[in-house]
């Protein structure tokens, strides 16, 4: 490089312009608001932004609600809960609930009641079991139905699972997320930090070259929001259907060109923790709308 | 020999012949990276085809660098990326050696760049075969072939202002 700086002006130009843009590029686009999610004409109101966790001092001030990098139309669709595609699901979800199946002869009412007793369990997710193994509500949900119900454990990316998920993950709706990241969790926690800066696959892509690095840049029409998780399961558009974490992750490693981690893995247990730690603070929005 | 036994023979081969370079072109594991990520040497024989090089930066299927830069004249190519710097200019700021060693492996040249390595087929973490999500084996074939890369490099060293 030095022999270029002497050999021509414009090459230590470009030497120069060269130096700068290795530095990691910072995202020039911060929302252009924060105005709060109002659902049902002010029934309920979630903010969008909040101060960042400690433990994100030096990347993020604030976070964000993926819902401030979608169009307006997409955004309007999570405003009334009849417009909202996925609270069909929900419905279905309850149904399911209070519906006995299994060799014990339980649904999930019979030991929890109501579903509303359920509120508060979104916002924890995933969490550490009493014998120390980190868990996704797919886990406890599983865990209920083939020992106290003793009926079949569901696909983990079925429409029972997700309904199921979307069913008593509304019921924390505006809840903070407020995942245990320290004590047993603390492993797990580190390694779904390690998976969200490795870089995988042929493009070489890391969870933080898009959510971190360049939030509110634009891959082509995809405005990249910082991938926080407060909102799933999402209803989302392209795929007209509820969408899993898992079943989301799934999509973006195998878009990096890479060989994914199957839905319901450790790894992506993993990263499911580390990727809610970082929207610790935002209200529950599940069932949100994304496209 | 069993039938299966013969085409499982036969695609091997044709994949060998698949994975070896013609011979005008250099492999993306020969390629000599000077020490500031700079590539002197022409990946193949056939000089770039600006014009070729147009078309491939704007294709999903292939370059896609649309998805990441944009360039004002392009207008041609709807919702052009913000994530890389915008490419006005490219052929002023950069030598073709430097344009080629940016398009074939960028993070030679930025070690942070976001950017994937264009003519570059091993040394990944979780390699995949293509877009299926399933394991691929090293080494992967490049995203672009040695003259789509020279035609890419064509071009961007049209852009002047």
């Amino acid at each position: 490089m030095t022999t270029t700086i002497r050999l021509n002006p414009r090459a230590a130009m470009a030497s120069v312009f060269a130096l700068v843009l290795s530095l990691p590029a910072m995202a020039e686009t911060e929302p252009e608001t924060t105005d709060p999610i109002v659902i049902n004409g002010g029934e309920i109101e979630l903010p969008t932004a909040v101060p960042a966790p400690d433990h994100l001092e030096g990347a993020f001030d604030q976070v964000y609600s993926g819902w401030l990098f979608r169009d307006s139309e997409t955004q309007a669709m999570q405003l009334d809960d009849f417009e909202n595609p996925g609270m069909i699901f929900v419905d279905q979800g309850i149904d399911d609930w209070n519906t006995i199946e299994g060799e014990a002869g339980k649904s999930c009412a019979s030991c929890h009641e109501g579903i509303e007793s359920m509120k508060g369990v979104r916002a924890v997710m995933p969490k550490v079991n009493a014998e120390g193994e980190l868990w996704s509500m797919e886990d406890y949900i599983n865990d209920c139905r083939t020992n106290r119900m003793q009926a079949e454990a569901l696909d983990w990316n079925g429409d029972r699972m997700k309904n199921m998920t979307a069913a008593i993950s509304v019921q924390s709706r505006g809840m903070p997320m407020d995942v245990a990241i320290d004590g047993p969790a603390k492993p797990y926690w580190e390694q779904g930090k390690e998976m969200y800066y490795t870089r995988y696959g042929q493009l070489e892509l890391a969870c933080a070259n898009c959510h971190e690095d360049h939030y509110g840049d634009w891959i082509r029409a995809d405005h990249l929001s910082q991938g926080m998780t407060n909102g799933f399961p999402v209803y989302r558009l392209k795929q007209a259907a509820l969408v899993s974490q898992h079943n989301r992750f799934r999509g973006c490693i195998r878009d990096t060109r890479g060989e994914t981690f199957a839905m319901g893995s450790d790894e992506f247990r993993a990263l499911e923790l580390y990727v809610a730690s970082r929207g610790n603070g935002l209200p529950v929005e599940g069932v949100s709308v994304r496209h | 020999m069993p039938r299966h036994a013969i085409s499982a023979a036969l695609a091997l081969l044709s994949g060998l012949a698949f994975a070896m370079p013609l011979a005008a072109e250099t492999a993306p594991q020969d390629v000599s990276f000077a020490e500031d990520g700079l590539i002197e040497a022409p990946l193949s024989e056939t000089a770039g085809d600006p014009e070729n090089g147009a078309a491939i930066y704007a294709d999903k299927t292939s370059g896609n660098c649309v998805a990441c830069h944009a360039i004002s004249d392009r207008t041609d190519a709807e919702f052009q990326g913000t994530i890389g710097p915008a490419l006005d200019g490219a052929g002023d700021r950069w030598s073709e050696a430097q344009l080629r060693g940016i398009v074939a492996d960028a993070k030679r040249t930025f070690p942070d760049s976001m950017m994937p390595g264009f003519y570059k087929s091993s040394g990944y973490i979780r390699p995949g075969d293509a877009f299926t999500g399933e394991a691929g084996s090293e080494p992967l074939p490049p995203l672009l072939t040695a003259q789509q890369v020279e035609d890419v490099i064509a071009y961007l060293a049209t852009l002047k202002e």
